[in-house]
């Protein structure tokens, strides 16, 4: 019986994929986003080990809703690819379901998603936090390349992407960072959206409780005249931008 | 405007005949006569310069009003249907004419009710009681709060001080009855007096019991109500005696009955019914007729609304503190679907709800979407997008009211369903299942008086509290509460009957009637979350040197409502249960009404909190409860579909007044774009009436806008929010509710 570690769940609308989703934040995430709006996540820990079958249980309880309504399934963390084999049976399970899957992921881990995995996955929402390599290395802490891999896989392999993009005044603005992550974008053939996340503070308060310093605490969101600046950039390679 | 009335060609020219046409039916007259309209909004038109000026004069005049409180009164005329001389806003430049006193938003009074309300409303507002109002209703007419203190028993008086029992219609006109005022323009009042005549002479024969004695009067009051009606409308130069032959007719006669009603009765809610599709059957022949355009249609329903929106009544400042402003319940259920499965959306369903962008949003007419399913895509979608636009409407499942009422259903108030012209309600507020809950621990004593209200039981004496103990004490002091409640709704509805009859509601119902007596809850997820703790986690007792529980320390994790959980949501449900099984069981009701019971508070979840203690759930003293049937604030972790969906586990047939569920979410966190965010909302609403959730108030707001409507109300005036079955100008509410609605869960995520 394959477990995972589960970090909480939600049902919501419009945020994580297409419709009303049944969203399973999975704990655990090898990246350290400075703007980071679930630190409790990061850690294994900070989960609780579930079953395949405990969390179709939970699914299935929403999955006539989720008929009507219009949505399906996305599996979130942190970081799913952290926990490969729960994840794709998760995806699979419900696939054969018959609702919709999406996988929330920064591709970071893309390589440990196998072909199985993919298979059952209607969707990916990626996180590409930035072009510029040394950018991507000071927000995550992590190299930039796996994800760019993993973008070209899922595009050539067919599977509609979902490009989420948060902007930080002063740390992800910048306009060659913006147009080239814009011409990567362009670039892949299965992209059907851009999202432009403003960055907010929301997530403060996590940071206090958890004693973690939060980096961009003196950081405002970015105001509407750079959030049109930047979506304007990334439309003129053609793509749809929210 | 001068007394247009057109030449009386046949009033009933190109309608279908059918059994309405010899008997009373409005409903047949409608599933006769109504084209269902599948399309979208895009047919719809703007305000006319006319109207836009119009509106504009009165919301000058609603500034004044929302500094003074009133904007203008007359404290020497009771109200009555013909007590005024005719009003007008501008006389030349209203389509549709009539007003509840000689100007517009002057108050009347209404001693009827009770003398000490008006006296108060007076005293509050800067007016002197006159002594002749005060000589007349205190020696020579009795009103109905005098009735009904005459016999009130201790134990209802105490339970009403206490705050256990609150909002009880003692002391006011009990509203929620819906007079079918679309007959006055289907029939006129003539024909309507001869079928009451023919009611009455059916009581000819009878013995003359206290039962069929009341009913004679009461039907001679009703053909006099009727009567005054016309001589009402004859004073701005109507005819209301036959039937109304064009559309702007059909919408006059039906407005003066309305009005008539307001005129009569302050009731706690004076809702309008289910007239949209019955008035679209009236425009689309005068549109076919070549009478009327578009533009003219929507300009007639605008200036309809306009005067819904004006109806006013003298209340006190507690009232509106309780209720959170000038409430009136100018209730009007569009949409669902007929017998025969068709959708009863016409264009008249959105020309209604147009007003809302004609006129800019507002609470009145509460504005009430029966959703179905099978309602046409465009129709659901164009409710989407005024949700979004104006967070001004409520949902209710279609699905659950057709099969137990018909397809004639109107919702009186909030959520309370009644066949027009066939159901009446004797209004009964509601009990405060917290305070309960700590009375059961008690031994009914009030945890914050000490004061002895409940019958005496043996409080619980351990440490800790367990669960089978506090069960069975809840059960004894249910069978108290439900007793004393019952008995003080057969007071409360015996005495208003008796002294301040709804004669010209009642005029536009069929006899007999069918009555529910309406009870309700209130703080249903505070109980259920403190037997939760107490079930699951350990909930020790603090007392006081009198041994009176005052706190309770919660060690442990529990499940709480709201998070489609059955460890609560099953606790949740055998509540209700409980309290409905004693409901069913008592020995007598008023006129041998049915009883019901709602789940629903409005905005009085913020006065009952503030007179309840600190409860097991870790609650304190004094925080507002949720709103309905909600989780506690904060406590549905899950997002509003898990939500949703532990309300929805409530069965609406124990609660068949109505089960109550507000929610709110920010724009962003329904869709991307408007088009995804008006699909996704059609979708979440779909799928909350599939599953079986009875109400929906949507609230689509961010909070900076609250908060910044907090801190500048002026630049705010039609900010309108949702609460539990209503919606109020968001900067009316006190402080306190502002608050309180701020720091509600914010599903910054569907």
């Amino acid at each position: 019986m394959t477990t995972g570690v589960v970090h909480s769940w939600d049902v919501s609308t419009g945020l994580d994929g297409p419709g009303t989703r049944f969203v399973a934040f999975l704990a655990g995430c090898p990246l350290r986003c400075l703007y980071c709006h679930s630190p409790d996540t990061w850690t294994m820990r900070s989960g609780q080990r579930t079953t395949v079958d405990e969390l179709m249980v939970n699914i299935e309880r929403y999955h006539r809703f989720i008929d009507v309504a219009g949505g399906g399934v996305t599996v979130s963390g942190g970081e799913p690819l952290l926990q490969p084999r729960f994840t794709g049976e998760v995806l699979r399970r419900c696939h054969d379901a018959g609702l919709h899957t999406a996988l929330d992921t920064s591709g970071y881990l893309g390589a440990r998603a196998d072909d199985r995995l993919l298979d059952a996955t209607d969707l990916v929402l990626l996180d590409i936090k930035s072009w510029d390599q040394a950018t991507y290395q000071a927000v995550t802490g992590r190299r930039l390349a796996p994800t760019l891999d993993f973008a070209r896989r899922v595009a050539d392999r067919g599977t509609p992407v979902w490009i989420r993009f948060v902007l930080v005044p002063g740390l992800t603005d910048g306009v060659a960072n913006v147009a080239g992550l814009a011409e990567f974008a362009a670039s892949l053939s299965t992209v059907e959206r851009l999202e432009v996340l403003p960055f907010h503070r929301l997530g403060v308060h996590k940071y206090e409780q958890l004693g973690l310093p939060f980096a961009l605490a003196d950081t405002p969101p970015p105001d509407a005249a750079l959030v049109d600046r930047v979506r304007g950039q990334f439309r003129e390679y053609g793509l749809t931008v929210y | 405007m001068p007394a247009a009335v057109a030449l009386r060609v046949d009033a009933w020219r190109g309608f279908h005949d059918a059994e309405w046409t010899r008997q009373v039916d409005v409903s047949g007259f409608i599933r006769a006569n109504y084209v269902p309209y599948l399309g979208d909004e895009g047919f719809l038109a703007g305000p006319t310069e006319r109207t836009t000026r119009l509106w504009g004069r009165l919301r000058e005049m609603f500034v004044l009003e929302r500094a003074r409180g009133v904007y203008d009164l007359d404290p020497f005329t009771p109200s009555g249907i013909t007590s005024h001389q005719p009003g007008y806003i501008d006389r030349e430049n209203e389509l549709i004419v009539g007003l509840q006193t000689d100007a517009p938003l002057k108050r009347a009074i209404m001693p009827n009710g009770g003398l000490r309300m008006v006296e108060s409303g007076l005293q509050a507002y800067g007016y002197t009681v006159d002594p002749v109002l005060r000589e007349t209703f205190t020696h020579h007419r009795k009103t109905h709060n005098a009735g009904v203190f005459d016999a009130y028993t201790p134990q209802i008086l105490a339970a009403r001080k206490s705050h256990l029992i609150t909002g009880l219609p003692d002391a006011y006109g009990r509203g929620r009855i819906i007079g079918d005022y679309r007959r006055v323009p289907l029939y006129g009042v003539d024909r309507l007096i001869e079928a009451k005549l023919a009611d009455k002479a059916t009581l000819d024969g009878r013995r003359s019991t206290s039962d069929v004695i009341r009913d004679r009067e009461e039907l001679a009051e009703q053909i006099r109500a009727l009567g005054e009606l016309k001589e009402m409308a004859a004073s701005y130069g109507f005819d209301v005696s036959g039937p109304a032959g064009t559309a702007r007719e059909a919408i006059q006669w039906l407005y003066f009955a309305y009005l008539a009603a307001t005129k009569d009765q302050n009731g706690a809610a004076m809702s309008l019914g289910r007239t949209s599709t019955f008035l679209d059957i009236y425009l689309e022949r005068d549109r076919a007729e070549g009478r009327l355009t578009e533009r003219d249609a929507q300009e007639l329903i605008d200036d309809f609304v306009i005067k819904l929106r004006i109806i006013r009544f003298l209340r006190t400042p507690e009232y509106d503190e309780l209720f959170s402003g000038d409430q009136t319940w100018v209730t009007e259920a569009l949409g669902g679907i007929d017998r025969d499965g068709r959708p009863l959306v016409t264009r008249t369903s959105f020309r209604f709800l147009q007003t809302l962008y004609n006129l800019g949003a507002a609470p009145e007419p509460n504005l009430t979407v029966l959703w179905s399913l099978a309602l046409p895509d465009g129709f659901k979608r164009f409710c989407a997008q005024v949700s979004l636009d104006t967070s001004a409407i409520q949902y209710e499942s279609d699905d659950l009211l057709r099969p137990r009422f018909d397809d004639d259903t109107a919702i009186a108030c909030c959520v309370s369903a009644m066949r027009v012209g066939k159901d009446m309600q004797f209004f009964g507020a509601r009990a405060n299942l917290a305070k309960a809950l700590l009375y059961a621990i008690n031994g009914g004593r009030d945890e914050l008086t000490g004061a002895q209200v409940a019958a005496v039981s043996p409080p619980l004496l351990g440490d800790v509290l367990r669960y089978d103990e506090v069960v069975a004490a809840y059960e004894r002091t249910l069978d108290w509460l439900v007793e004393t409640y019952v008995d003080a709704l057969n007071v409360i509805h015996s005495m208003h009957d008796k002294y301040a009859y709804e004669r010209l509601e009642m005029a536009l119902h069929d006899y007999p009637v069918r009555r529910f007596l309406a009870t309700g809850i209130a703080g249903l997820s505070v109980a259920v979350d403190s037997l939760s703790a107490i079930r699951y986690a350990e909930v020790t007792v603090l007392r006081d040197d009198s041994g009176l529980a005052v706190d309770f320390a919660v060690n442990g994790e529990f499940p709480t409502f709201g998070n489609n959980d059955d460890r609560a949501d099953s606790i949740a449900v055998w509540l209700v249960e409980a309290f409905m099984r004693r409901l069913r069981s008592q020995p007598t009701y008023y006129r041998e009404a049915e009883p019901t019971l709602s789940v629903l508070t409005i905005t009085s979840n913020v006065v009952y909190g503030r007179h309840t203690g600190n409860t097991p759930d870790g609650r304190r003293a004094g925080e507002p409860f949720a709103p309905g049937a909600n989780p506690v604030n904060g406590r549905d972790l899950h997002g509003l579909i898990a939500s949703a969906r532990s309300v929805a586990k409530i069965p609406y047939d124990l609660a068949r007044d109505g089960i109550s569920q507000t929610v709110t979410v920010t724009p962003d966190g329904l869709g991307r774009d408007r088009a995804e965010q008006v699909a996704n909302l059609t979708g979440v609403l779909d799928g909350f009436v599939d599953a079986g959730g009875f109400h929906m108030n949507v609230n689509v707001l961010d909070r900076a806008t609250l908060e910044a409507a907090m801190a500048h109300p002026e630049l705010y005036p039609d900010l309108t929010i949702r609460v539990s079955g209503y919606a109020v100008n968001f900067v009316r509410l006190t402080v306190e509710q502002q608050r309180d609605v701020i720091s509600r869960t914010f599903h910054s995520g569907l």
